[in-house]
């Protein structure tokens, strides 16, 4: 890669001497220690401000999913009942003729439960949904991938059918497809319905993922530091996992970085359509609602308690903004030949 | 170019079929017995009448059988079976030759017919046709918003590149790629209908007695959700326009054109603009997929009559035919549009054709 190049050709540069200094010292005031890609990039994505803001934001709502019992001023489905439709604190007059209370901090919904516990909760089903299918995704995406652009033939042709076939069915619409067929099944029940999505999301997603793989495969396979692996006797699998992979990881980072977002949108309008995690009602359930059901029971109440919709519609905003400013750094940081 | 036409044709078969199996799979692990579904649950029923009408369904086939039958309407079995068939709507015929009884069911997917709407029980052909106008009418009205708005967005801020102008643009690019459809349409409806009480929540058109055609209360509802759908198309077209008149401002043909003393705006607006238009229009196809998906979502949310809707609703009551048939529908648009985007482009640059 370019950046390797670079970084070997600036350490190993000679350096002006100096006329004052004293030639041991030369070494080790002139001469910086070998930085690898990832440190080289690391440093890239770190002057990146926009980058940097997006991932101290996912931390802060990873830490929140963590936490989110901890850090609940309620139990999200605990029932204040006299206290339904709260406006939010800063609120004097409702529509609803009440008045808001730092108690309720975000107001509380037509039954009276706390709207701020709601979205804290909330929080760990968009992270658990970004990150899970992602990590199934990128497994078996990569392998796929991997195999279909080294090996080619039979199984390259394969892969490429499925991808048009994947690519040619509106994916909400398999999404929605599956939720609604299957629903009511054993596996649309486990973990409420969240692992149902998850494999929907695997499956439509792998394919993307070992495409784009292939495709990488496909340009390293014809460098010159392949051949000369291949043309010592290395093993496939070597070639595969210690020439090809690591040389892929940049571009498998970066997708990754997008596929997450894209995860935690379509379960917020799985959940907005009334399609995603079934809202619970046992308070030891560690998935209680999602950002997406807390839209559609704000929109249902759009006109007399729109400040159901405000901090779920901020969060779901601000996580998604967040992955890409990050994704954008990253793909900056890994890649810069890609900057526009 | 012929040949890469016919080529490009004989490629979309495979997906065709792909898409075809796929579909049949999810309609058969639907849940819920189709004898159930067309009695009704009838209790009266009889097992051996049961047994007769899976008969007649053919679900005493093999699953390959019964995908055979759903794609062409043709049923096969082994042997003399003509006396055993007893549906009267149903011709069959015995083929000696071959020991087996063919059957026409009438319909199949091959032949246009896409079968019936288990809630209506009109054909899935007729409902979808019924919803396509409003969709094409929402889909067209935001393909050109996105190009109204998005097109000469991307060349001014490649005109006046760094300005502040040129970094609002990109800015706005970032957001309106990365914020989901369904939040914006949120954030619109809020504002301008709840909020200021300007436009709609949603629908085609106010519901009136009479429902005479009222241009200005259909262009007071098309706005919001239009507007919501071309959000990605804007944001996409001004970022390719920007790149690519920047691509463009920095060939020979155009130092040539200002060391000819052309003015500036001739420059920009007649050479670089009509050669950056090239690879916008190799786009199109994409976008009109994307906004068919996005039709899936905003059509919900705004109530918009279209075949989006329907799907979801369909979808919602578990009318399987329905939301397969628009499923299917929706992948055959899919396949054309890739399909014409790919033709575009190998017209207008013969490499892509010898590859």
């Amino acid at each position: 890669m370019t950046t390797v190049a670079q970084t070997h050709s600036t350490t190993g540069k000679p350096t002006p001497k100096p006329p004052s200094a004293a030639p041991g010292d030369l070494a080790q005031t002139l001469t910086r220690p070998p930085r690898s890609l990832w440190r080289d990039a690391w440093s890239r994505l770190i002057r990146n401000k926009a980058a940097v803001l997006g991932a101290i934001i996912i931390l802060f709502f990873v830490f929140v999913a963590i936490f989110a019992s901890s850090l609940a001023p309620h139990n999200p489905l605990q029932i204040h009942s006299g206290q339904g439709f709260l406006p939010p604190m800063w609120v004097e007059k409702s529509a609803t003729g009440k008045a808001g209370t730092p108690e309720f901090p975000l107001g509380t919904d037509n039954l009276g439960r706390d709207v701020l516990s709601r979205v804290i909760y909330g929080a760990r089903v968009s992270m658990v949904v970004g990150f899970i299918p992602t990590i199934i995704i990128v497994i078996v995406g990569v392998t796929i991938g991997l195999t279909a652009g080294y090996r080619g033939g039979a199984i390259d042709n394969l892969l490429m059918r499925i991808t048009d076939i994947v690519y040619a069915f509106p994916d909400l619409l398999f999404f929605i497809i599956v939720m609604t067929a299957l629903r009511n099944t054993a596996i649309g029940q486990f973990l409420n319905g969240l692992f149902l999505l998850f494999v929907a999301l695997a499956l439509v997603n792998w394919v993307g993922m070992a495409r784009l793989v292939r495709g990488q495969v496909l340009a390293l396979k014809e460098r010159d530091f392949v051949l000369a692996s291949q043309a010592v006797g290395s093993p496939h699998r070597r070639i595969m996992l210690r020439h090809i992979l690591p040389n892929s990881l940049g571009v498998i980072i970066v997708a990754m970085a997008f596929l997450i977002p894209g995860a935690i949108i379509t379960e917020a309008i799985l959940g907005y359509l009334g399609l995603g995690l079934r809202p619970s009602t046992d308070p030891n359930d560690i998935f209680i609602t999602s950002w997406g059901s807390l839209l559609l029971e704000g929109q249902a109440a759009i006109n007399n308690q729109p400040w159901l919709l405000l901090a779920p519609a901020i969060c779901v905003a601000l996580v998604v903004l967040s992955f890409n400013f990050l994704g954008d750094g990253l793909r900056d940081a890994l890649d810069p030949r890609l900057r526009e | 170019m012929t040949r890469y036409i016919i080529r490009r044709l004989l490629q979309a078969i495979p997906t065709l079929l792909g898409i075809s199996i796929l579909s049949f799979i999810l309609i058969s692990s639907a849940p819920g017995d189709p004898v159930t579904m067309r009695t009704f649950g009838d209790v009266r029923m009889t097992e051996e009448a049961r047994q007769i009408m899976r008969r007649q369904l053919g679900l005493d086939q093999h699953p390959i059988a019964q995908y055979f039958t759903w794609m062409t309407g043709l049923s096969v079995r082994q042997g003399d079976q003509v006396a055993m068939m007893t549906n009267p709507r149903v011709t069959c015929g015995y083929v000696a030759a071959l020991n087996v009884t063919v059957c026409d069911r009438g319909g199949g997917i091959l032949r246009g017919d896409l079968g019936t709407s288990l809630n209506t029980r009109q054909p899935v052909w007729d409902r979808i046709v019924e919803r396509m106008a409003a969709t094409l009418e929402l889909g067209v009205t935001s393909l050109l918003l996105s190009l109204i708005i998005g097109v000469p967005l991307g060349v001014l801020s490649a005109v006046y590149r760094g300005s502040a102008f040129d970094n609002f643009v990109r800015f706005f690019a970032v957001i309106f790629r990365a914020v989901p459809i369904f939040w914006m349409a949120l954030l619109l409806i809020f504002f301008f209908s709840v909020y200021l009480g300007w436009l709609p929540t949603g629908g085609r058109q106010t519901v009136t007695l009479t429902q005479e055609f009222n241009l200005f209360d259909r262009i007071r509802h098309i706005i919001l959700p239009a507007l919501v759908l071309a959000f990605g198309g804007i944001a996409g077209f001004s970022r390719i326009m920007r790149t690519e008149t920047l691509e463009v401002l920095h060939t020979d043909y155009i130092r040539t054109a200002q060391a000819k003393g052309l003015s500036p705006n001739n420059v920009w607006f007649v050479h670089a603009f009509r050669n950056a238009l090239i690879p916008l229009m190799t786009v199109m196809g994409p976008a009109v997929v994307g906004v068919l998906g996005g039709a899936v979502v905003v059509e919900t949310i705004f109530a918009w009559p279209g075949m989006g809707r329907l799907t979801v609703n369909a979808a919602f009551q578990q009318d399987y035919p329905v939301v397969l048939g628009a499923g299917m529908f929706f992948a055959v648009l899919t396949i054309i549009g890739y399909l014409l985007s790919d033709i575009f482009y190998a017209a207008v640059d013969p490499r892509v054709r010898f590859e």
